[in-house]
């Protein structure tokens, strides 16, 4: 595996997604692994802005050609912002995981849970 | 994610598909190429535009051979087999005693008393044990030759050409038809049979040759394509899928393959059949098209004026049509094309509507 995929600036959770962090303020997305293991993502419909998200927790799911999986929350909050664009280009997922084929933003209500998550060695590990 | 386990059997082509970057995974006890590095759909695209080749060694063979191989197989299948030629193909249904289905299946004529029938990789054993129970009062032999054969499926609009480059003086059987032929300088029975909507052949040989004629075949042309794309193949041209459009809890005319039951024969299973037949089945099986986005899966219910009506046996992302479609057994009454319908896709209800057959055509 190459270093790339898994950027440093990202925390990640066992369930093969990212968080960034800004402020109160955290984006999701699925990580390279993830999309490699779906394949070509087909389908991805975001939950509505508004929507509770709790840590360890599906909000949303992702399909490819030949399955469909669920996408954990990394993180507890409420989504403040989501990318529309991939209704229309869900297989950007596929083409930039960590840049335009972000997912959600969220604004956390528990920022302490960002201890629980893994730096990229320790993700890394698990694969 | 799966990790390859050593109980999984491999195929003769296992090493090839390595190389080539292959996704691997578990199939009916078998270790397959679900995709490649290139992908579903663009796998799927090259096959419609140009050949691809399919490892399918992991279905099985059983020859049946003697005096009474055809009165045996008139008894057990449910085609017309007195109306296959010597060299000539044939689809049919193997159905237990109340018409469910055990499986699907080509037979090939190879000589006068002897025959070739393939089987799916996760019925093989059964079909077998089926083949050699109801043997006993025929004059028959019934031999598992599944592991004297790989087999290479080249589909596409530019498989006979590829094909032709590799004969040498080998024959090359027409659509439906099987010879005994060379590929590559290897002996194969090459069969005009394919299960991808598109011209092609499907060659059988000895595992020990697979892996030169599969490279002789990626150097005059074809393009690996695994399982995944070999599904949306199927799908788009409405081809049934054994244990997703078929299976024993479903009959054949349900299925829609009452051109395949020769109800007069007196096969196993036709006397139920007869009467499902002159009854009319309870469901048919349909094709459909999602309207809008969405796409069906296996077991999604569908809904019409907000009543159950059936259930989605296939269903995926036509990568041809760039939109979901699927089958399903449905109500009698609303198994015709054009049909308005709702698939329940995990909660949600999504508009579709019934198709004729099939639901890709080629322009």
């Amino acid at each position: 595996m190459a270093d790339e995929h898994y950027p440093e600036d990202l925390i990640y959770h066992p369930e093969h997604d990212w968080a960034k962090i800004d402020g109160d303020i955290a984006t999701f997305g699925i990580t390279w692994f993830a999309q490699d293991a779906l394949g070509e993502v087909v389908f991805f419909e975001p939950p509505a802005v508004g929507t509770a998200v709790t840590k360890d927790a599906s909000y949303a799911e992702i399909e490819s050609v030949k399955a469909v999986s669920e996408v954990v929350a990394p993180l507890s909050g409420e989504i403040v912002e989501v990318n529309e664009a991939l209704e229309a280009a869900p297989e950007t997922i596929n083409d930039d995981p960590y840049g335009a084929g972000w997912m959600v933003k969220i604004k956390l209500s528990d920022p302490s849970e960002v201890a629980a998550l893994l730096d990229p060695a320790a993700y890394k590990a698990l694969l | 994610m799966t990790e390859p386990t050593e109980s999984l059997r491999h195929t003769a082509l296992y090493d090839r598909h390595r190389e080539a970057g292959a996704k691997l995974v578990p199939f009916a006890g078998w270790e397959m190429p679900v995709q490649y590095p290139d992908g579903i759909r663009a796998e799927h695209q090259h096959v419609r535009a140009h050949a691809g080749i399919f490892d399918v060694s992991h279905m099985g063979e059983i020859e049946t051979s003697g005096p009474q191989a055809e009165a045996f197989l008139q008894h057990i299948l449910s085609n017309d087999v007195t109306k296959i030629p010597i060299g000539g193909a044939q689809y049919s249904l193997l159905c237990q005693e109340d018409g469910g289905v055990i499986d699907d299946l080509f037979t090939y004529r190879l000589g006068p008393q002897r025959y070739l029938t393939v089987t799916n990789a996760a019925n093989h054993p059964v079909d077998f044990q089926w083949f050699a129970l109801q043997a006993g009062g025929f004059d028959v032999d019934v031999i598992d030759r599944a592991n004297e054969y790989a087999m290479i499926a080249l589909q596409g609009p530019e498989a006979r050409g590829i094909l032709r480059q590799l004969l040498g003086d080998g024959a090359e059987p027409e659509r439906m038809k099987i010879v005994e032929s060379h590929v590559a300088g290897h002996p194969a029975l090459i069969c005009g049979t394919g299960y991808t909507g598109e011209d092609g052949v499907e060659i059988l040989v000895p595992p020990a040759n697979a892996s030169s004629i599969w490279e002789d075949l990626i150097i005059a042309g074809a393009k690996p394509i695994g399982l995944a794309a070999r599904d949306t193949l199927r799908l788009e041209v409405c081809f049934h899928l054994y244990g997703n459009d078929l299976s024993r809890d479903r009959d054949p005319i349900s299925a829609g393959l009452a051109w395949a039951c020769a109800l007069d024969t007196g096969f196993i299973g036709s006397e139920v059949l007869k009467k499902i037949g002159d009854e009319g089945p309870e469901q048919k099986l349909v094709p459909f098209r999602i309207v809008g986005p969405g796409i069906p899966r296996q077991d999604n219910p569908v809904f019409r004026g907000g009543s159950q009506i059936g259930v989605v046996t296939s269903g995926t992302l036509s990568p041809s049509l760039d939109n979901g479609v699927g089958m399903a057994y449905v109500d009698a009454e609303f198994a015709e094309p054009g049909i308005d319908i709702e698939i329940d896709i995990r909660g949600k209800l999504r508009p579709a509507q019934t198709r004729r057959k099939p639901l890709y055509v080629k322009q």
